[in-house]
């Protein structure tokens, strides 16, 4: 016997499924009695009994999964059998785990003869937590089946009730998001500070040499500036220059002139370019472009061209962005009124100069929003500057030279063997909170110009 | 011969026979009017009669419409404006336009009044827009309200001012004639006591169109009225006529108030 979780949600879901139609039935049979009106229909009286049944043990049951196997494993090692493990790391683990195997049916014998004499302990323990744990599921379920049972009434307001929880149940679900948000800049602050013990955050934002792994004699440096200015030269400056104006161009073309056939096939094809994989286009930027710009650097004698260029990187990550863009730009046009247009054409201006000098200044600054909007995904783009970009830190405007980013960084700095105490890999934190910071300030100006722009033709 | 003869015998414009389609719907049946070089001629009729459509088609608008379609002849100075050496962006210089909502650019009141001019090379120096923007807003009774922050949005005016903006806009370019979509229906009584002396003052120097629901209003500006019902021109007259002595029981009815 052994907890399965699945196999015990389904078990108070039929359960539920009983309450509801008994929930039902009660209240219809009470109406028919008394002879008056429901104040709510039979089946939100079903619906009340429902979730009164199941959530509550739904609830003990999440609990009772990520508490039970500590629990087990606490009275594992009260048992005489434990007192020969040894004391701490990697093979007391190993062993445990392993008689855990066995005795919860995962696998058929011991790898390790020391796990033999837990086996038994383990299953013993799993058993009992096994049974308290469903047994105080049911209890709970049915409590709160019964307790909702009732309270059934002709004039019980079980619709507000059922309503009410199902709002608690969306406002859960948005809170998801939000929380999940909260953990990931708490868990990235606690690691950076971390690191700050070790560097000065002076030092990682001003410092001008990126060497995190220069092993001694010298000792490590964590200077961030070429890192950011890498970052900056592919992800704002040239994939911008390629994003920005066919993007624009793109947007106009689509707004303004395409037949509605056109326009009916190329803007999916635009936003299926923009699901493409990141890796595919780090592919494409690796393996195609950086070769071919590279040979053209080597053909113009420009020194320092490499194969892993921030042109490539940039390039390709600002056709990745067109699609983006376009689409920023394509919805700021459109929401331009027609009366503006209709306003400049009616003065005899070309569809050219309505665009160029009416259309595009009024949504400029829904442009601008859609544009940061780009600038911050670019610098948070990762796979092709890995694929293509390099990872030597040079402070260089050449374009054809190898740069490096932020992400390539964190990727480098993080994969491979890890300590996690040394100021290397907790660099890689630091880098990341840098980069949020910077992306978020970046989000919140855009929406905040979009917001503004929007209110002003509202 | 003078001006109020009912026959113009030089029309500015002269439409015969006209038809105008959206997609398989026909908005305007068979339409023929003559407007005259220095009058104010008032299209009237309830909503959705093709007023406003034929106006459009009056400097081709309707032209920005996909499924719009117009058959027939309308001809500017003897010229046939669907004609395919007619450039469109010329005609619409000549035929200028004020929406039903006022709609000034999102740009300085200068600009906006200048933008016309700027893209007709109407005034090659600075000195000659500096001009062209003062006269035009002179001419719209704008200039002693604005003349003191011609640099500020043009959105940030009221809307009555907003509106004489647009028609200072519109004058700017010089054109022959101004088609005006009811101009009023936005604005305040106070607003619009405005505009109609403005176009008062506009008659004769322009050959003015003006649609209204407001029958008041008709019978205040206009010289000439058409009365439109149900995409049919049901009768067209001197103002004073249609309103006091109308030929068509259709007219009659409208004019009383019976429907519309």
């Amino acid at each position: 016997m052994t907890f399965n979780a699945a196999a015990l949600l389904l078990l108070i879901a039929g359960l539920a499924l009983i309450g509801w139609l008994a929930g039902r039935a009660r209240s219809n049979l009470l109406a028919g009695r008394a002879g008056t009106k429901l104040h709510s229909r039979p089946q939100y009286h079903g619906w009340y009994v429902a979730l009164w049944l199941f959530a509550p043990a739904a609830i003990f049951l999440a609990v009772w999964s990520s508490v039970s196997p500590a629990l087990i494993t606490n009275q594992v090692l009260a048992s005489e059998a434990a007192q020969g493990l040894p004391s701490f790391g990697f093979e007391r683990g190993a062993i445990l785990s392993d008689a855990r195997d066995v005795a919860q049916g995962r696998a058929d014998a011991v790898r390790l003869p020391a796990a033999e004499p837990l086996v038994k302990p383990y299953a013993d323990a799993s058993h009992k937590y096994a049974w308290i744990g469903i047994a105080a599921m049911l209890a709970l379920a049915l409590a709160g089946g019964l307790y909702a049972f009732t309270r059934i009434k002709p004039d019980f307001r079980a619709r507000t009730r059922v309503e009410r929880i199902v709002m608690l149940v969306l406002l859960l679900a948005s809170l998801v998001a939000i929380l999940t948000t909260f953990g990931i800049v708490l868990s990235l602050l606690f690691e950076s500070i971390r690191f700050f013990r070790l560097v000065s955050p002076a030092e990682l934002l001003f410092g001008t040499t990126w060497a995190p792994q220069s092993g001694a004699p010298q000792p490590d440096t964590f200077g961030g500036i070429p890192l950011f200015w890498g970052t900056v030269l592919i992800g704002a400056i040239i994939a911008m220059i390629v994003a920005i104006p066919i993007g624009m161009m793109t947007a106009v073309y689509l707004t303004q002139y395409a037949a509605p056939a056109v326009r009916r096939w190329v803007k999916p094809i635009l936003e299926i370019l923009a699901g493409v994989p990141t890796v595919v286009y780090g592919y494409f930027a690796a393996l195609t472009v950086a070769p071919a710009l590279r040979n053209f650097a080597v053909m113009l004698g420009i020194p320092n061209a490499s194969t892993e260029s921030a042109l490539a990187a940039g390039i390709v990550m600002g056709v990745m962005i067109i699609p983006f863009v376009s689409s920023m730009a394509d919805d700021s046009i459109n929401a331009v009124p027609q009366a503006m247009r209709d306003g400049s054409l009616a003065l005899g201006a070309t569809p050219n100069e309505t665009i160029r000098q009416v259309l595009i200044p009024a949504a400029l600054p829904g442009v601008m929003g859609g544009i940061l909007l780009a600038v911050s995904r670019a610098i948070g783009e990762t796979m092709i500057v890995v694929m293509a970009a390099g990872l030597s830190a040079n402070m260089t405007a050449n374009p054809f030279a190898s740069v490096t980013t932020v992400t390539a960084q964190i990727v480098k700095l993080l994969t491979g063997d890890q300590e996690f105490d040394s100021a290397k890999t907790l660099a890689a934190f630091a880098l990341g909170l840098v980069l949020f910071i910077v992306t978020l300030l970046l989000n919140i100006a855009a929406l905040r110009i979009v917001k503004k722009y929007r209110e002003a033709y509202e | 011969m003078t001006q109020d003869d009912l026959t113009i015998a030089d029309p500015k414009m002269r439409a015969e026979g006209v038809n105008v389609f959206y997609g398989d719907k026909q908005a305007i049946n068979d339409v023929s009017i003559d407007v005259g070089t220095d009058l104010v001629t008032a299209f009237i009729g309830p909503s959705g009669c093709g007023k406003s459509t034929f106006l459009r088609s009056l400097n081709r608008m309707n032209d920005t419409v996909a499924s719009a379609k117009v058959t027939g002849k309308i001809e500017l100075d003897g010229e046939d404006i669907y004609a395919p050496s007619m450039d469109v962006v010329q005609l619409r210089a000549r035929v200028g336009m004020v929406f039903q909502k006022p709609n000034p650019f999102p740009k300085s009141i200068y600009d906006n009044v200048g933008y016309g001019p700027r893209i007709h090379g109407l005034a090659p120096s600075k000195a000659d827009l500096d001009v062209v923007v003062e006269r035009a807003l002179v001419r719209a009774g704008l200039w002693d309200e604005v003349k003191d922050r011609l640099h500020e949005s043009g959105t940030a005016l009221s809307g009555g001012q907003q509106q004489r903006l647009c028609i200072a806009r519109a004058i700017a370019v010089d054109p022959e004639v101004i088609l005006m979509d009811e101009p009023c229906s936005a604005l305040d009584p106070i607003a619009t006591a405005k505009i109609e002396e403005l176009i008062h003052e506009l008659r004769g120097k322009y050959a003015i169109v003006i649609v209204t629901h407001n029958m008041q209003q008709a019978a205040r500006v206009s010289q000439r009225t058409a009365f439109f019902h149900l995409g049919t021109l049901v009768e067209y007259g001197k103002t004073t006529d249609i309103f006091t002595n109308p030929k068509q029981e259709r007219t009659k009815d409208y004019i009383t108030g019976r429907y519309g």
